[in-house]
């Protein structure tokens, strides 16, 4: 618990990168959430008590559910969704199916080489190729928008493999979140 | 090879500016043309030394050779004071000579003469009454009418840039002096900012924000700092590029499926489509003459420039060697186009003749893009990323003289030059 404390602290301090640092803090979060009894406090649940309940009962958020997962990484110069991928993006959705009002967007992103405005355009179309899957799967068109960051947001910030391939990526979004 | 280091930046912290460029050059091969550049009578005694700022121009070119003046005494200011046999003796063959006299109201006379020294003949002389605060713009016009007597082309050195500075993980659009000095923040967010764009009269900027958290196409009034946004689709919205009339946007658009290309008026409104490929088409650039469209597409599998005519046709390509080129934008001539190549990995900025489709890669880094045309055509201001960080750099079309724009602030990234400017 104080190892989440000290990565929440220093996640607060570098500007910049909290988003990123937000996306990876929640199911370490969730886990605690879920082996914590109802009733019983934990460190994390008195820090942030506003969250217990939404994580309980939210699959969106359940770290043990394949919902929680969001995020499809792809090969360079690619938007191919690989078949690891598949059970996550066929899970979501099953979900748009079952909860009418849902609503997604798609992120794409690329890593830093290249032309921006290209990689702009590069990452809707990884979002794209996740969306194509979800539509095929039943899901109506209007209910996903798909966007880019291009190269513009990086969830890694090194210059080399292990970065960009952290960064040639699309997140799923709900609407709301 | 000579190489000149030319430490603007720590003028300008003199002067409390916050976020100047500093401009080393580099020139190799190739004639420079020497000239002397003497003081003017009486400018120490003004703010700002109008011979620094114009030797500073015309250096910055790497076109031209400073010609030593120390020792001259006293400063020449009329053409019977000038000793002809010391300036061929010292190598010259343009000479500046000058002075600044204060007037009434607290304005200033700057009066300068550009010499011919081999036929000891003057070339120009103009006279300007201006305010003292306006002395390094009057360099500016001084040095574009040696340059353009010396040279034959139109000086670029009255114009702006602007270029997106990230630092900390704020985005600032900052517009200033084609040297890097003024710069003036006239945007920040803690979005990104993206692929600004001039309009033709240099009025307003078109520029991509993520304010909304995703991309929109903005249009920004410079004089009244008002902002219009004049594309705000399903998806992406990006990548303007104005009509040389001011009157319309190419626009991006991903509102249909993939991204491609649409035309918009410049105030917002209805998107008409102009490309229909089953890939991605972004990037669009009118010629100046406003009758093609260069852009790129992946189409055939690997992105690649093409150019349809503007008022409708078939798209051609125009890129075959390399499997990326990318981010076209016709030089001001219309007769060349610069973009972004790939090779092995590197990411270089080629120049292409569009008449015979000969092209050269004009630079060496690892990871350049968003070329920029000076309106004169001479000069390509560009991204220059140097381990991870974003600088500037600029290439003369011939690719002789090479120019590091860096600045102290932050990243600085996606530069796009101004036009001439109206007056």
């Amino acid at each position: 618990m104080k190892n989440v404390a000290l990565c929440l602290a220093v996640a607060a301090l570098a500007a910049g990168c909290a988003t990123k640092e937000a996306r990876q803090d929640a199911p370490v979060t969730d886990r605690s959430a879920g082996v914590t009894q109802p009733g019983q406090a934990s460190p994390s649940t008195t820090t942030r008590p506003a969250q217990q309940p939404t994580i309980a009962g939210n699959p969106l958020r359940d770290p043990s559910n394949i919902l929680s997962k969001r995020s499809v990484f792809f090969e360079y110069d690619s938007n191919l969704v690989k078949d690891e991928y598949r059970g996550m993006v066929q899970a979501h959705s099953r979900y748009m199916g079952d909860t009418r009002d849902s609503r997604i967007r798609i992120e794409g992103n690329c890593d830093e080489r290249g032309s921006r405005e290209y990689n702009l355009a590069l990452g809707q179309r990884r979002a794209e190729s996740v969306k194509k899957m979800m539509t095929v799967l039943g899901v109506s068109d209007g209910r996903i928008e798909t966007i880019s960051y291009g190269e513009e947001k990086p969830m890694a910030t090194g210059h080399d493999e292990q970065a960009w391939s952290q960064n040639r990526r699309a997140d799923i979004k709900y609407a709301g979140e | 090879m000579s190489r000149w280091f030319l430490f603007l930046g720590a003028l300008l912290l003199a002067l409390g500016a916050g976020a100047q460029l500093e401009i080393d050059i580099t020139t190799s091969g190739g004639r420079q043309i020497p000239i002397a550049v003497m003081p003017l009578k009486g400018e120490s005694a003004q703010p700002q030394p109008v011979s620094e700022v114009v030797a500073a121009d015309l250096a910055r070119t790497g076109l031209f050779r400073l010609v030593n003046t120390v020792g001259v005494s006293p400063l020449p200011t009329e053409p019977s004071e000038v000793n002809f046999a010391d300036w061929t003796t010292r190598t010259a063959e343009a000479l500046v000579i000058g002075k600044v006299e204060p007037q009434s109201e607290g304005r200033v006379e700057v009066r300068f003469r550009l010499f011919d020294v081999a036929k000891q003949s003057q070339l120009a002389s103009y006279s300007y009454v201006v305010a003292p605060a306006q002395l390094r713009a009057t360099a500016h016009r001084i040095a574009d009418l040696i340059y353009e007597r010396l040279t034959g082309d139109k000086g670029v050195f009255s114009t702006k840039i602007t270029y997106v500075v990230k630092r900390s993980g704020r985005y600032e659009l900052h517009v200033a002096d084609a040297d890097g000095f003024n710069a003036q923040t006239v945007l920040a967010s803690n979005e990104p900012i993206m692929s600004p764009a001039w309009s033709p009269d240099g009025s307003r900027l078109a520029y991509v924000s993520f304010d909304q958290k995703k991309p929109i196409v903005v249009v920004q009034n410079l004089a009244q700092g008002t902002t219009r946004i004049v594309a705000n689709h399903r998806g992406n919205n990006s990548a303007p590029a104005w009509s040389p009339d001011g009157q319309h946007l190419l626009v991006a658009l991903s509102k249909d499926g993939l991204t491609q290309i649409y035309r918009i008026p410049a105030a917002g409104g209805d998107p008409q489509r102009l490309t229909d490929s089953p890939g991605i088409d972004t990037q669009p650039a009118y010629s100046p003459d406003g009758q093609w469209i260069a852009f790129t597409s992946d189409r055939g599998g690997s992105p690649q420039v093409y150019r349809m005519p503007a008022a409708g046709g078939a798209p051609q390509r125009l890129t075959f060697e390399g499997t990326y080129n990318v981010g076209p934008r016709f030089s001001p001539d219309g007769k060349a186009l610069a973009y972004v190549t790939r090779e092995g990995g590197r990411f270089r900025i080629a120049l292409m003749e569009l008449a015979t489709g000969q092209f050269q890669a004009l630079t060496e880094g690892a990871l350049d893009d968003s070329p920029t045309f000076a309106p004169n055509g001479k000069m390509i201001l560009y991204e220059a990323s140097v381990g991870g960080r974003g600088n500037l750099a600029a290439v003369s079309w011939d690719g002789r003289v090479r120019q590091r724009l860096t600045s102290s602030a932050g990243d600085v990234q996606d530069p796009a030059w101004g036009p001439m400017p109206t007056n």
